[in-house]
């Protein structure tokens, strides 16, 4: 083994490093957070409606669910420049995270509604709740038990999805990584470093909504 | 003087068999990945299920490739194969990662699958006179393979998807046989298509079968 690891550059550029770890979590989050909406429209539309609507929803979750998320970005990265709609890389990730997220969080939803029995809501209704009370009193919290586990990996995976951003010429914590690594040639060391704050960023992320579940979920 | 026309090249017929040839080779890469991963990673989560011990040091250790972006741990075990003194090509090098990933994440499943069984079960097998691996073999299987088939589909197309990352190897696999096409064509939105059509009719078919197999055995 004849290579000098020289991990000095790296500690140099830590500070940067870390600042675009920020980017990642900006990106990953604003994605989760759309995708929250998105998804709980989309199960909604795929579990009452029928027609057009239904039909567009489904093959939303099923394109998103079924091809790989790079060639998603690649075609809010470079397939709509055919209609002449050119987006910056930040948002590029960001529609492509989402479009993805809510593929998939539609599908934990759907499970989560199909996991209430049809006889609560009338019996809620029958107890002279309305409608909006039945659902954030009864359907939301129970639903939220069972989809809370997969969301809180959803958004491990939104992380680690991110980092295709570097594939689109987006300057999240990988492309920040692939900057510098072709700057100085120490490829191997950068990205172990970059490998290591992935990991502290998804412990943190598995911590934090373990902490969260213990509180949301005392009763 | 050239105009640009004399440099791109319109989409043509030899290009679709291009891209089809590609998706054999996703086929190919993914193929071998999921059947080693999935072998390795069931041994791992035996021996995950065994001991409380080799849970949390094995555990931790497989935590790790299911915590870094695949495109990380691709870029890192291609720059540090040299330093090793190996010399791999982007096929070889891709398929390794890929297993240890397939096998980090089928580990957690199959530990899924061993824990469904319970221990009662076991016992009772064991005292029905069944040696060690009888146990595993007629009862811990079928009935864990049950409990877990639809998480290790999962698993297997998110394979299947992830082994597009492998292109920034430089395997032509699918979606770097699509980017070169869209290098020479200049139409992104066409070819984009074409590939995600390609990864839909791999991925698409196999998770309708697992769904409706689960809902068949469910009966």
């Amino acid at each position: 083994m004849d290579y000098n690891f020289h991990w000095r550059p790296v500690f140099k550029s830590l500070p940067d490093l870390l600042e675009s770890a920020l980017l990642t979590l900006e990106v990953a989050i604003l994605s989760m957070i759309l995708g929250i909406l998105f998804g709980l429209a989309l199960s909604l539309i795929r579990i009452k409606m029928t027609g057009p609507l239904k039909w567009f929803a489904v093959s939303w979750i099923e394109l998103a669910r079924n091809t790989p998320a790079l060639l998603q970005l690649f075609f809010f990265g470079f397939g709509l420049g055919a209609f002449g709609i050119h987006f910056s890389p930040f948002l590029i990730v960001l529609l492509g995270l989402t479009f993805n997220n809510s593929g998939y969080l539609a599908e934990n939803f759907r499970g989560g509604f199909n996991s209430i029995p049809e006889t609560q809501i009338r019996a809620s209704l029958s107890l002279g709740m309305n409608s909006f009370q039945t659902y954030t009193r009864i359907i939301i919290p129970q639903v939220l038990r069972v989809v809370y586990h997969p969301m809180t990996n959803q958004m491990v995976w939104a992380v680690l999805m991110s980092s295709l951003g570097m594939l689109v010429g987006f300057r999240e914590l990988s492309g920040e990584t692939q900057f510098f690594a072709s700057k100085t040639y120490r490829i191997f060391e950068y990205f172990a470093a970059t490998a290591i704050i992935y990991y502290v960023i998804v412990k943190i992320i598995l911590g934090l909504s373990r902490l969260m579940a213990s509180r949301l979920f005392k009763y | 003087m050239e105009s640009a026309s004399t440099y791109f090249s319109g989409f043509n017929i030899n290009d679709l068999l291009y891209l089809g040839e590609a998706a054999l080779r996703t086929l190919w890469i993914s193929f071998w990945a999921i059947s080693i991963g999935s072998f390795i990673g069931i041994f791992l989560g035996l021996a995950l299920s065994i001991s409380r011990v080799i849970a949390y040091t094995l555990g931790a250790v497989l935590d790790v490739f299911r915590s870094v972006p695949l495109i990380i741990q691709l870029v890192l075990f291609f720059n540090f194969a040299p330093i090793i003194g190996l010399r791999l090509n982007p096929f070889e090098a891709g398929l390794i990662v890929l297993i240890v990933y397939t096998s980090a994440y089928v580990a957690n499943v199959a530990r899924g699958g061993i824990e469904a069984v319970g221990d009662p079960m076991r016992r009772a097998a064991r005292s029905l006179g069944m040696t060690y691996w009888q146990d595993l073999r007629y009862v811990v299987w079928p009935i864990g393979l049950r409990a877990v088939f639809p998480a290790w589909v999962g698993v297997a197309l998110g394979v299947l998807k992830d082994s597009a990352l492998v292109s920034i190897l430089g395997y032509i696999e699918l979606l770097k046989a699509s980017q070169i096409l869209m290098t020479r064509t200049q139409e992104a939105i066409l070819i984009l298509s074409i590939a995600g059509a390609f990864y839909f009719a791999l991925s698409y078919p196999i998770s309708y079968y697992a769904t409706r197999l689960e809902q068949r055995w469910s009966e």
